[in-house]
């Protein structure tokens, strides 16, 4: 009964996914337009700590693929808000089931829909004119995946404190923004100055985007399998601490 | 085993007691109510008889078991339809249906069976693969009836079942709520403001007032509480006639404004009795009514006031 919860929880999420194609393509476009106006302004622009082989396009195209992975998980997440707000969470929340299942089953929903949202936008950024290495790919799937259920955890986390979505823009600015910006995926983080390096080491997201970029082009600021135990433990915290948090939930 | 048991019942916000000690038994298969003006304190009685709210103090048993001590049991047994909707409007009818009969564990074969049931029951099968975000409030409302069925709960919480409909709506409602009753292996327990609502549907109901059960009876006993007839007279001096119509045959006055409502027993008798009254100590009657009591007179009667600020009678009483 537990898992047949997960299942349908997780079948929700991914049928108002589906649903919702306008917002599918909406949040693809800024994506898009950062990866092509930004390979083709800084298409000529060297990189000190860069490899002189690998193109600018080359180089951001996984950080934009994190990118469209941690918004749409974090969202994902935080659409409980939503649902509380509608009324549709107290449905869950009364049924015979535990709320670490709910929280599982709606954090293995929105990583799948960021998932999708990934994979769309690798496709994508073919036709802008990244090659990345097929083989790789699969890798580069992994990681994905650990940043979408990382991500939409802390987007469940975040939605047990906020109780209208008045709060969803703060977030954005102040939290989603940051983490990417933090990442490494516009620039190597050895770029920064040392004291927001520093920091960056403490952004999850940043040992996803190098993981991401070991996979797909070959090259990376970390050994890759120091990228993946961070996040995985990252994830597997943020996955308890979620359903922690959201068992506590108070919802009338 | 009766299917609800409510003992001293409490629930205090911040010092503030909106359910105050209540006690109450409902029986299996009846229709049980709660009626009671806005902020009586019926939500949170169902909040707390369905696992969402913790009691204060007290105790309560759904289905035979401990709401604090055996939720998850609790709630397995039990159906519910909010206040508020609570539906996903993104999904279409059937879909909300199967994502709640999965959330109770209904295999297969029994799903599309009992979602097929449940749809007809209250006539929105031909509607099962539309959006509900495409339905009307009334519909809606349906739907949530359904699924509360869904899942053969041995009780079935309504709370304020119609609120917001249109009058027709309501009825229509009302005859659902009736058929499921009768062909449904199920108790409920409904709240309302309605008069009608409970009167009509209820076997037995519960007034409750200011976070306390102030009467609770069926609804013929409880009207016989206030006498045979109402006569309701307007009047522009309502102190002064109170003090001469100290008649044997007047049961109770009660004053709302200018108006006196007065219990009597036969009141097509009464009435030129009394309208000679005022006459004489030149008190003028602006307008007589006689009827036979509903549960607002019931509430009336016992609490000095009306159970409803909005309803159009009332309105209308007051200009
Ligand atoms: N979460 C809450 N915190 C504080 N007061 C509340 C809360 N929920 C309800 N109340 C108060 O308790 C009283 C009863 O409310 P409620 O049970 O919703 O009444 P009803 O359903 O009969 O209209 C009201 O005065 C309401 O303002
Ligand atoms: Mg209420």
């Amino acid at each position: 009964m537990e898992l047949q919860g997960i299942y349908i929880l997780w079948l929700r999420d991914l049928k108002r996914y589906i649903r919702a194609r306008s917002r599918i393509i909406g949040s693809l476009g800024m994506p898009i337009f950062f990866l092509a106006f930004f390979g083709m302004g800084f298409r000529r622009v060297e990189i000190p700590s860069l490899p002189q082989n690998i193109t600018y396009i080359d180089f951001l195209a996984p950080g934009i693929v994190s990118m469209v992975v941690l918004f749409t998980s974090t969202f994902s997440g935080i659409s409980i808000v939503w649902d509380r707000q509608f009324g549709f969470l107290r449905e869950i929340m009364v049924a015979p089931i535990s709320r670490t299942t709910i929280s599982l089953g709606r954090n293995l929903g929105g990583a799948t829909t960021a998932l999708i949202q990934g994979l769309i936008m690798i496709a994508l950024s073919f036709l802008i004119g990244f090659k990345p290495s097929i083989n790789g790919l699969l890798f580069a799937f992994v990681f994905m995946f650990l940043i979408a259920v990382a991500f939409t955890g802390i987007g469940i986390a975040i939605s047990t404190f906020m109780h209208d979505i008045h709060g969803f823009q703060i977030v954005i600015n102040f939290f989603v923004f940051p983490i990417f910006l933090l990442s490494g995926a516009l620039f190597p983080i050895s770029e920064l100055p040392k004291f927001v390096a520093t920091l960056a080491l403490f952004d999850p997201l940043t040992y996803g985007v190098d993981g991401m970029r070991w996979a797909m082009i070959g090259y990376s600021e970390f050994n890759p399998l120091y990228d993946l135990a961070a996040l995985l433990i990252f994830c597997v915290t943020i996955v308890f601490v979620s359903a922690a948090l959201f068992s506590k939930m108070e919802v009338e | 085993m009766e299917p609800i048991v409510v003992k001293n019942l409490t629930k205090t916000f911040n010092g503030f007691k909106a359910v105050d000690s209540i006690n109450f038994t409902v029986k299996k298969g009846e229709i049980f109510g709660l009626l009671g003006p806005n902020g009586a304190g019926k939500t949170t009685t169902i909040k707390m008889l369905v696992t969402l709210l913790k009691p204060s103090s007290g105790e309560a048993k759904v289905a035979g078991y401990d709401v604090v001590k055996q939720p998850n049991m609790v709630r397995k047994n039990i159906g519910i339809v909010f206040q508020e909707p609570t539906l996903d409007l993104e999904l279409t009818a059937k879909e909300n249906l199967d994502f709640h009969a999965r959330l109770y564990g209904l295999n297969k074969k029994r799903r599309e069976e009992r979602i097929k049931e449940v749809l007809k029951l209250v006539d929105l099968y031909d509607k099962a693969n539309l959006q509900v975000k495409k339905f009307s409030g009334g519909m809606q409302r349906r739907l949530e009836i359904a699924r509360g069925l869904l899942h053969f709960p041995k009780v079935l919480f309504l709370d304020e079942p119609t609120l917001g409909l249109d009058a027709q709506t309501r009825r229509k409602i009302w005859d659902y709520i009736i058929e499921m009753k009768e062909r449904e292996d199920v108790t409920i327990i409904l709240t309302t403001h309605y008069i009608e609502e409970a009167d009509k549907l209820c076997d037995r109901v519960a007034i409750i007032d200011k976070g306390k059960i102030i009467a609770l009876d069926d609804p013929e006993n409880l009207k016989k509480m206030v006498g045979e007839d109402v006569v309701s007279l307007t009047v522009n001096d309502p102190e002064r006639l109170i003090d001469e119509l100290a008649l044997e045959e007047i049961r109770k006055i009660v004053r709302i404004e200018d108006r006196l409502e007065l219990s009597v027993v036969k009141g097509e008798i009464m009435i030129p009795r009394m309208v000679e009254i005022a006459q004489k100590v030149g008190v003028e009657v602006k307008s007589v009514s006689l009827r036979k009591p509903t549960l607002e007179d019931v509430f009336i009667h016992l609490t000095g006031r009306e159970i409803r600020e909005e309803s159009g009678k009332n309105a209308f009483w007051r200009r």
